[in-house]
């Protein structure tokens, strides 16, 4: 199964590298120079900024399930993403010339605090009502965009916050997206410690009872998740679904162990997010729809259809 | 040895354990038994340092709870939480799997792998390790989760109500099998039990816990009797003797 993800991920890569507004050969783009700037400088950037944001965003939705025990939450939509932006909201009023360190570091502090808000929200809910969790994360993302949203107008920004909020890839070029390779190192970081997050899902007891330090590995992975969704926004944009979708498909086919399921889980999300900009860059070319866009219509169609066959398994 | 010393212990203001002293001798199997509500679960959670010690003293194989580390007393004792239950899609052989943690921290080696063979052997889950455990029936997720704790090759072993919704064969195949955990591979093993035939079938000792205190104790032969289930259970039940060993006739 992984072969034949791997496969497909590749044909995507390929595609992604030769489609494109600019009309270029596959030689064009290896053998003119011209074509080699457009290859290096454009494309190359974009596909792999969809397919590190990609991977990042799913394995990160399936570390926030494990983490709030619930099937239905992910944190683009439940807060971190909200709070991403609010970060740099606040980063770009108050240090108008701000370097892309500070926004970085902005983005990801205000996701990390946003996360562990949600955390401490939804802690307190029963585990016999399942789809209380994502109602409650729902409303709390809203609360935080509602805020994002007015401060924005306020300070004339909202034209900016536009970008943050509709994720999508036409702007990525080199030295534009290289951000998002944090997203992946902490992605991998998870992997690190997949063994211990899987523990989680037994209760924060049997866990312990096991001799895992729940604190240590709950703020690791926490902060995993921040920085991913963080990179992500500041990067290209709020995606959101990918977290959702692609770990409920995955823990379908391959479990809830995160060793296993992990790595099926990054190739998914990568292909997802591709598949969203390449369709994005061809359905009404050569105007492009922004990926967010894509993701949303293919996303909501698939979530309808899993709460339909899943509330009976969670 | 499982040594109790003044132990008492409050929930919201109430006190669910009022005064225990309790000292529990090395191997056998040791059944808990009580109301609803007694404190069972609190006592070996207590034990089990799931909740912290208030007030009192608990030693279990020379390890103080409260004083010793977490990852160090998970090589000393495996607990089995009342009504276990995990919504993940987890399999049989990987639940199993995680009770070797303690021991690899993270890196399965072969000597884990062996133990966890062995464990699913030992309960019959061979043949079922690849399974999904919501592909399973209640009775055989039940033995998936004392295969865990049996791997996680513990001294002590700690089992709340493992036979909540077994039918008569798979409780006493569980049965059978704890039994074996003590007298074949010298495990310590503490188990509350409501039904108390079994626990006088199976067990070597009863503790009987009431309103937070221990008002009986000792070989199932000695404590089991009409009166004391009139008192503690607030029940007429008959108790006959069959083949020397107290039967209640419910
Ligand atoms: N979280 C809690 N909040 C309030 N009271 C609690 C809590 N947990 C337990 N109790 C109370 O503590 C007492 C002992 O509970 P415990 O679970 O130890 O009983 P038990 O003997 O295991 O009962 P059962 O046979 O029903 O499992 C009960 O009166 C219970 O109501
Ligand atoms: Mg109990």
């Amino acid at each position: 199964m992984r072969l034949a993800g791997l496969g497909l991920l590749a044909l995507l890569i390929v595609a992604s590298l030769l489609i494109g507004a600019a009309d270029m050969s596959a030689q064009g783009l290896l053998t003119t120079a011209e074509g080699r700037a457009l290859l290096f400088e454009s494309r190359l950037p974009r596909t792999l900024a969809a397919v590190l944001a990609g991977a990042g965003l799913a394995v990160s939705g399936q570390v926030m399930q494990v983490l709030a025990r619930n099937r239905f939450v992910e944190p683009m939509t439940a807060g971190a993403g909200q709070s991403a932006a609010l970060g740099l909201l606040i980063c770009l009023l108050l240090l108008p010339g701000a370097s892309i360190g500070a926004k970085m570091a902005a983005a990801s502090v205000a996701a990390l605090a946003g996360s562990l808000g949600l955390m401490a929200l939804i802690r307190p809910l029963p585990p016999s009502q399942p789809l209380l969790v994502p109602l409650v994360a729902l409303v709390y993302g809203g609360v935080i965009g509602g805020v994002v949203t007015f401060i924005a107008w306020q300070g004339d920004l909202m034209q900016l916050l536009g970008t943050w909020l509709t994720g999508e890839l036409s702007g990525v070029l080199r030295g534009r997206y290289e951000l998002l390779w944090i997203a992946a190192g902490a992605s991998a970081l998870t992997y690190l410690i997949a063994d211990r997050l899987t523990l989680l899902t037994l209760g924060e007891d049997a866990a312990r009872a096991l001799g895992l330090n729940v604190g240590l590995v709950t703020a690791a992975a926490v902060a995993a998740v921040s920085v991913v969704t963080a990179m992500v926004v500041v990067t290209i944009g709020s995606l959101p679904f990918v977290g959702l979708v692609v770990p409920n498909l995955t823990a379908r086919l391959a479990g809830d162990n995160l060793r296993r399921a992990l790595p099926l889980t990054a190739l998914a999300g990568a292909g997802l997010v591709l598949a969203a900009d390449l369709l994005g860059r061809v359905v009404r070319a050569p105007y492009e729809v922004p990926a967010a866009t894509m993701i949303t219509v293919i996303g909501a169609a698939a979530f309808v259809v899993l709460l339909n066959r899943g509330t009976a398994r969670v | 040895m499982i040594r109790i010393e003044g132990l008492h212990h409050q929930i919201a203001g109430a006190e669910v354990l009022r005064g225990i002293d309790l000292t529990l001798p090395e191997g056998g199997v040791t059944a808990l038994i009580g109301p609803n509500g007694a404190g069972k679960s609190t006592l070996l959670s207590l034990i089990a340092r799931l909740i912290r010690v208030q007030r009192g003293r608990i030693e279990i194989g020379g390890h103080v709870v409260g004083q010793t580390r977490d990852r160090d007393l998970a090589r000393v004792v495996a607990v089995l939480a009342q009504g276990a239950h995990v919504s993940a899609r987890l399999r049989v052989a990987e639940l199993v799997g995680f009770g070797r943690y303690p021991w690899h921290l993270g890196r399965p080696g072969a000597a884990d792998h062996a133990a966890v063979d062995a464990a699913l052997e030992r309960f019959d889950l061979t043949g079922l390790r690849h399974r999904f455990l919501d592909e399973l029936s209640g009775g055989q997720r039940q033995r998936a989760f004392v295969a865990m704790a049996f791997a996680q090759d513990t001294p002590y072993l700690l089992l709340d109500e493992p036979l909540n919704n077994l039918d008569i064969a798979a409780a006493r195949d569980l049965m059978t099998l704890v039994r074996g955990l003590a007298d074949e591979a010298g495990r310590t093993v503490v188990i509350v039990l409501h039904d108390i035939n079994y626990a006088t079938a199976f067990a070597d000792r009863l503790v009987v816990l009431k309103q937070g205190q221990v008002v009986a104790q000792g070989a199932p032969g000695e404590v089991v009797s009409a009166p004391l289930l009139a008192d503690v259970f607030g029940t007429a039940a008959r108790v006959e003797q069959i083949d020397g060993r107290p039967v209640v006739l419910v």
